[in-house]
């Protein structure tokens, strides 16, 4: 309680986000000496410091890179990663694509506010064409990243998304991702009314809420629609379930057979 | 009975047995030349011994791997050369603040940018002190033979492990190249210091508190069943990030101290022919092979002339080379690059010597006749 009030604004959504994964440990039953999270820099990456668990907030874009590290050197720990958009993307998209093609089991959830809330509004990759931030003024002509696809295509064997609104969705996909044995990524959409919704005009933080809620398509439900019924919405729920080789794993089958030889 | 347990290896080789002996089980880094020897042979010998590595995706990778393994309580290294060592930086900042115990081995190449991929250098002085943001201290060792690329090596986790702190292994491509037989000792022969830890029922354990009589806090390895938070923002006893000056200046501070109080501990360096000397020859690294042969040609000329090498280059021996300033009448600084460690020299003689410095930038060694000429021009 001695680290209250958070820094978060009023109105974010990161709260419910980081509550969900909190959530999701407690409805696994792990060990929390065995739970190791580790962030990047930005307002998404100061979650650890309110969670009771090893927790790592790191330099900015790097979260994978220490996780690696931490989840190679001892496997016994459960890795999350929790990082924002312009961390894992920008500064941080090298290490993810690659966290993503070597199946390390560590869990990623991505909280996006499509903005660089921390250091005042920029525009981040996420960030809707079109859209401003103060970097953008005359509005982003950048194209945005749509994180789950670029997870899957690198390699991430258990990819979804859910919103801040979805919050009990969110539990069930990082339960799901902690689960899987390999990179898991969730992307949760977060609500920022300070800089991204003040900015674009999106209203008060419930008036954002009401749009995901509205906005939103489960994959399942899309599958049975039409692109015209598709316009305008975005997925949500798990978009992707596999399973390949584990990477700490892979490396141990290397320690044991020398193991094995003496 | 005898150890015959002598190889003929690279000082890249020797880095990795040192590494090993020390226990080192952890590497994470990307190839770079001249250092892809200390990654290929971690690659080929960590596993045998349990340990791990793992080539990263870039340099800041590698450097970020390194210190999240070491987190865990593992022993953990990384290598570089000057390129791949600016892209470290920020890490290295963050385990300096952090105050994470690792050993990142920069084996200089000429420069600026990617210069002579092959060729020696000795460039990284100031980047090894300077190249992150913030003040805070380093400790860099310089080593000028493939045996001591081994001893130091272990003297790099030995340091990084009492002070709780990144040190870099700082050698040039002369020794990292260069082969050299060595014996490598027994591991009975070879001091191992261990990060402190807190009692396994320390429940009230706060990460950053130091005990009385303490530099630093004891560290325990996340899974050891200690939970606490890290960062690398100004940070509270706990761990957790404070905005207070008050907080930040005792912590800064500390970090400081931590080395300046124990810098007879962390200094080493060596002498020949220092008790009469009119000129001294200041060299390290691969260099100082140059200057050792120079200073002998001249003492066999009957020309008054020691040699003082640095082996500690950050900090550096201040109180050793004022001392001999006080005597000498000129001290002449070899090193390859434009003038960098002369300029730590000048500052500390302040005057009371003539200083002269042969720089190099060519990609080739500063030779024992180039030494020897500047101290007959000199003398």
């Amino acid at each position: 309680m001695d680290k209250l009030p958070h820094i978060w604004c009023p109105g974010c959504g990161h709260g419910i986000l980081m509550r969900s994964i909190a959530q999701a440990i407690e409805n696994l039953g792990l060990d929390k000496d065995k739970v190791c999270i580790v962030s990047g820099i930005g307002c998404s990456s100061r979650a650890p410091g309110y969670m009771d668990f090893n927790t790592l907030h790191t330099t900015h874009g790097r979260a994978l890179a220490f996780a690696t590290g931490v989840k190679m050197a001892n496997p016994e720990l459960e890795v999350i990663v929790i990082t924002g958009d312009g961390d894992a993307t920008a500064i941080g998209g090298n290490h993810l694509i690659h966290a993503c093609r070597r199946n390390i089991n560590i869990t990623t959830i991505v909280f996006n506010n499509n903005i660089y809330g921390m250091t005042g509004g920029q525009y981040s990759p996420t960030t809707p064409t079109g859209d401003l931030g103060t970097t953008a003024p005359y509005g982003n002509i950048d194209r945005p990243f749509n994180i789950p696809e670029l997870a899957a295509a690198a390699g991430a064997t258990y990819v979804g998304r859910a919103t801040a609104y979805h919050a009990n969705q969110l539990i069930k996909l990082v339960e799901k991702g902690i689960q899987n044995k390999g990179f898991s990524l969730i992307e949760g959409l977060s609500v920022c009314p300070t800089y991204y919704g003040r900015k674009n005009k999106k209203g008060s933080a419930v008036n954002i809420m009401q749009w995901q809620k509205a906005t939103a398509v489960d994959v399942k439900v899309a599958e049975k629609l039409s692109p015209e019924q598709l316009e305008g919405k975005f997925l949500i729920g798990e978009f992707k379930n596999t399973t390949a080789p584990e990477y700490t794993e892979e490396y141990q089958k290397i320690i044991d057979r020398f193991t094995k030889e003496r | 009975m005898k150890n015959n347990n002598i190889k003929l290896m690279q000082g890249n080789e020797a880095v990795v047995e040192g590494a090993i002996a020390a226990g080192m089980r952890f590497y994470g880094g990307y190839p770079i030349t001249p250092s892809t020897e200390v990654a290929e042979g971690s690659a080929q010998k960590l596993p045998r011994v349990g340990g791990k590595f793992i080539q990263m995706e870039d340099e800041i990778g590698g450097m970020a791997a390194t210190i999240g393994a070491a987190l865990t309580g593992v022993k953990a290294m990384t290598a570089t050369s000057g390129p791949g060592f600016s892209l470290k930086q920020e890490n290295i900042g963050y385990a300096a603040m952090a105050e994470i115990p690792c050993v990142i081995v920069n084996v200089q190449r000429h420069g600026p940018s990617t210069g002579l991929p092959t060729s020696p250098s000795q460039g990284d002085v100031m980047q090894a002190k300077w190249g992150t943001h913030g003040d805070h201290p380093i400790i860099a060792i310089s080593p000028g033979s493939v045996k001591e690329a081994f001893d130091l090596t272990v003297r790099c986790f030995n340091l990084a492990e009492k002070y709780r702190t990144p040190v870099i292994l700082l050698m040039d491509e002369i020794v990292g190249h260069m082969r050299e037989g060595i014996r490598i000792p027994d591991a009975s022969e070879i001091e191992i210091i261990d990060r402190k830890k807190p009692a396994d029922n320390d429940n009230d354990y706060l990460a950053y508190k130091v005990e009385e009589g303490e530099c630093v806090p004891p560290m325990a390895g996340f899974g050891d069943g200690h939970r606490y938070h890290v960062t690398g923002l100004v940070h509270d006893e706990s761990g957790f990030p404070v905005n207070s000056n008050a907080v930040a200046d005792k912590l800064c501070t500390r970090l400081m101290t931590k080395i300046e109080d124990n810098i007879d501990d962390i200094v080493t360096y060596e002498e020949l022919y220092m008790e009469d000397a009119e000129i001294v020859v200041l060299a390290y690294g691969g260099t100082a092979r140059s200057a050792k042969s120079a200073v002998k040609k001249a003492r066999e000329k009957g020309l008054k002339v020691g040699m003082f090498r640095p082996i500690t280059i950050w900090p550096f021996p201040e109180k050793q080379v004022k001392d001999f300033a006080q005597k000498a009448k000129g001290i002449i600084v070899a090193e390859l690059n434009y003038g960098q460690l002369v300029l730590e020299v000048e500052r500390v003689v302040k005057g009371t010597s003539d200083i002269f410095h042969i720089g190099k930038v060519d990609g080739d060694i500063i030779t024992p006749d180039e030494i020897l000429s500047k101290i007959e021009e000199v003398i």
